[in-house]
This record gives C-alpha cells, structure tokens and sequence, in this order.
C-alpha cells in the first residue's frame, strides 16, 4: 500500500514539479509562480506610486494573484492521465480513482504551494506590504492553498475531456475559490485574523471532498 | 474439468437508445481464448470494457466473474509520453512489482531510452504489450493487439498469447485482423442482438 503511494506521489511530482519537458503546457511548477510575480509587478505600474494606498490594498492583490495562477496548471492534473489510459489501468489493479486523486492532490499542493509562498515575499516587496501584513499573507496562504489545490483537482476531474474545458475549468474556479479568498484576504484587515482559521477550515472541506467528488467525476466519464 | 476462468451472465450494452447487445452468457475455460468478431461499432470494445470492469453492464443486470486478475491493452499503451521508454515501463513495474520486462523479446531493447512520444504505432503497440507483460495478470483482455503490428510482430503476440493460455490464463481478444488462436471459441456479436 505504501509502496503504491509512494511510486504515485513520485511520478505525480515529477510530473508537475518539473512539467514533465515538453509535455503539454509545460513549464511545471515554475509558470504558475512567474505568473504570481507578474500579477504583483504589474499592480503598482496600473495604480502608480501611491505607497499608502499600495500597503494598504496589495496584501488583497497578493491573494488575487495567488488564485489566478492556481489556474494555470489545470489542464495538466487530469486530462493527460485519462487520455493516455492511465486511470483505467489504475482501476485494473485495484486502484481506486479516489486514492490517485488523493496523491494527485498532495504532489499538486507541494508543487504549487511552497513556491507560491516563498514567491509571496518578493511579491510583498513589489507591493510594499510592512512585516506584519507579510506574516498575515503567508499564514494565510499555508491555510488556503491547500483548497486551492484540492479544488484544482477537482474541477479538472470534472472537466477533463471536454472541449474548451480549460477554459471552462477557470471559469468554474474563480466562482468555488471565492471563499477562500474572502476569509484569505479578509484575514489582513485589523481584528480579521479569525479569517485565518475559516480559511483553514474551508481548505478542510475542500480536502475532504475532493477525493470523492473527483473519483467520481472520473468514473462517470468513463466510455 | 479446470476451473472455469471467465463467467458473464445476461450482460446487455446500451449506448443511448441504441441496444448493443443483450442476454449474452460466456463461459471460457482456463487456457481458453475467446475471439470477438463482429462489424465495427457492433460493440466489442464495450464487451472487453464491460469484461475489465470499467463498464457498469446495461439493465436489467449482468455479472462478470473472473478467476484472478485481469489486465487490459487497447489502443492506448497508458505510458509517460516524454519519459524514455524503459523509465515509463518502470513506473508500472514498481505498481505490479513485477520482475524485469521482455524489452529484448518484444524487439525494444534498443529504445529504452528514446521518449514514447517519438516512438512509431508498431513500436508503441510492443511497448504496450510489455507493460501487459510486466503485469503478471492471470488473464488479458485485448482490443486490436495487432493493429499496426509488423508480421514479426504479430507472431510475436500470437506467441505471447500462446504462452499466457499455456500457463492456464484466458485470452479474450475483439481483432479483425487474422489471427492464430487455436482452438479458440469464435463470438460473433452480431448473434446476439436483444
């Protein structure tokens, strides 16, 4: 049992911390957090040199940012592995579809998360947030993006083989992701770190339902 | 008598309105194959689909019993497309824990490290059929092993499959190319229409 899950996390990892060369978008952990920065260091060129405004809105920015480039690598966590054949081999061994999702969500968060938050901090920088406001950000983002990984996941379950579903599958993000963002962001105002802690716990349920739902998602398009 | 390998009762297809087939009853031996033939779209991917499990059979109800395991090869040889072969081959090693793979006897020992992507349709057919190898399954269920499939190729399935009955698996195979299988019982699906 573990040897299964270790071999899944190691070939899910490969896959998404290095893009897998070549393959599809490509890119692998990298593009999502160039995107970040870019997000950040475009902010202050749109609003001009207002530094009290800057501190008092990029922390907001940040998390914005954070969720459009969780985005990026949806067409890559799903869709090549049900094309290919994989998940049905998967299921020939024994394997369910919510064990392999629930890999693919771990390697997807390892891959996404960690970078993101050491990418936070030049993008604290570019936005001129003070040291206080960054503590917030990063505790914020350590609690929310394991939901937005799960969710990543999720949606590409269910829009994996459609057409234009990458497209689709940002569209339907942005709407499921809103949550977070409010509890996320919200946790930067005076007296909002109580944001935190429902930020956390909607990442929890994000977590617990992903596995399932997506799993399902997966058999169901089953041809 | 040997243990009976493969029983499916009353299975039905339905794709949309459309029945594909229906009430049909299989029984193959150990050391048996089973050879599905039939115009396209009559359905014998859905049967092999419906075999391996990842297919509900249609209503009313149907069963499917194996003696063992089962592995699965169609169109799609399910590996890494921009790993080298034997890299790819590797991770489903790992999954079956299985021992080396024929890569020499399927003709592939000099592609080990050419990516999957640049392989040709024959070649990828080989490699597909290594994994299934590696796999250690009791029996195979096959779609089209031989589509693209050079003649040195075929023999080399036709031995594989041999081998496999010999060790007392079932073979199931949907082909329309020609294809030895002795002895073999012939399923024909356009008999078994509702």
């Amino acid at each position: 049992m573990t040897g299964i899950f270790l071999t899944l996390l190691r070939r899910d990892l490969a896959q998404l911390l290095l893009g897998g060369r070549n393959h599809r978008a490509g890119g692998g952990a990298l593009l999502p957090v160039l995107f970040f920065l870019a997000v950040a260091m475009l902010y202050p060129f749109a609003v001009g040199p207002d530094a009290p405004l800057l501190a008092r809105t990029g922390g907001g920015v940040i998390w914005v940012a954070a969720l459009l480039a969780a985005i990026l690598p949806l067409d890559r966590l799903i869709e090549p592995d049900l094309e290919l054949g994989l998940f049905d081999q998967f299921a020939l061994r024994g394997i369910s579809e919510e064990g392999v999702v629930a890999v693919r969500v771990l390697a997807h968060w390892l891959s996404f998360g960690p970078p993101l938050m050491l990418a936070a901090l030049p993008a604290a920088a570019l936005v001129g947030i003070d040291a206080e406001q960054v503590r917030l950000v990063e505790l914020g983002l350590l609690a929310g993006t394991p939901g937005l990984a799960a969710l990543g996941v999720l949606v590409a379950a269910i829009t994996a083989g459609l057409r234009g579903g990458a497209a689709l599958g940002g569209l339907l993000v942005i709407p499921l992701a809103v949550p977070l963002l409010v509890f996320g962001a919200g946790s930067l105002s005076p007296g909002g770190e109580a944001g935190l802690a429902l930020t956390g716990a909607v990442s929890l349920v994000l977590l617990a339902i992903t596995p399932f739902a997506a799993g399902a998602a997966i058999r169901s398009g089953r041809g | 008598m040997q243990a009976s390998g493969l029983t499916a009762c009353e299975l039905f297809c339905r794709r949309g309105d459309r029945l594909l087939f229906g009430a049909l009853n299989l029984a193959v031996e150990s050391g048996d194959a089973l050879h599905l033939v039939g115009p396209n779209g009559i359905g014998k991917t859905s049967l092999l689909r419906i075999l391996a499990g990842l297919l509900p059979p249609s209503p009313p109800s149907g069963s499917v019993n194996w003696q063992g395991s089962v592995a699965y090869l169609d169109g799609r040889p399910a590996l890494d497309e921009h790993l080298p072969l034997g890299q790819a081959l590797d991770f489903w090693r790992a999954l079956d824990g299985s021992a080396e793979v024929p890569l020499a006897a399927l003709g592939l020992e000099r592609l080990a490290d050419i990516p999957v992507r640049f392989l040709s349709t024959g070649q990828r057919k080989r490699a597909g059929l290594a994994r299934l190898i590696g796999q250690n399954a009791d029996h195979w269920l096959l779609d089209e092993p031989l589509n693209g499939l050079d003649a040195d190729g075929v023999s080399l399935a036709e031995r594989f499959i041999a081998e496999k009955r010999a060790g007392g698996g079932v073979v199931v195979v949907a082909s329309h190319q020609p294809l030895a299988l002795p002895g073999a019982q012939v399923l024909d699906l356009r008999d078994h229409p509702s």
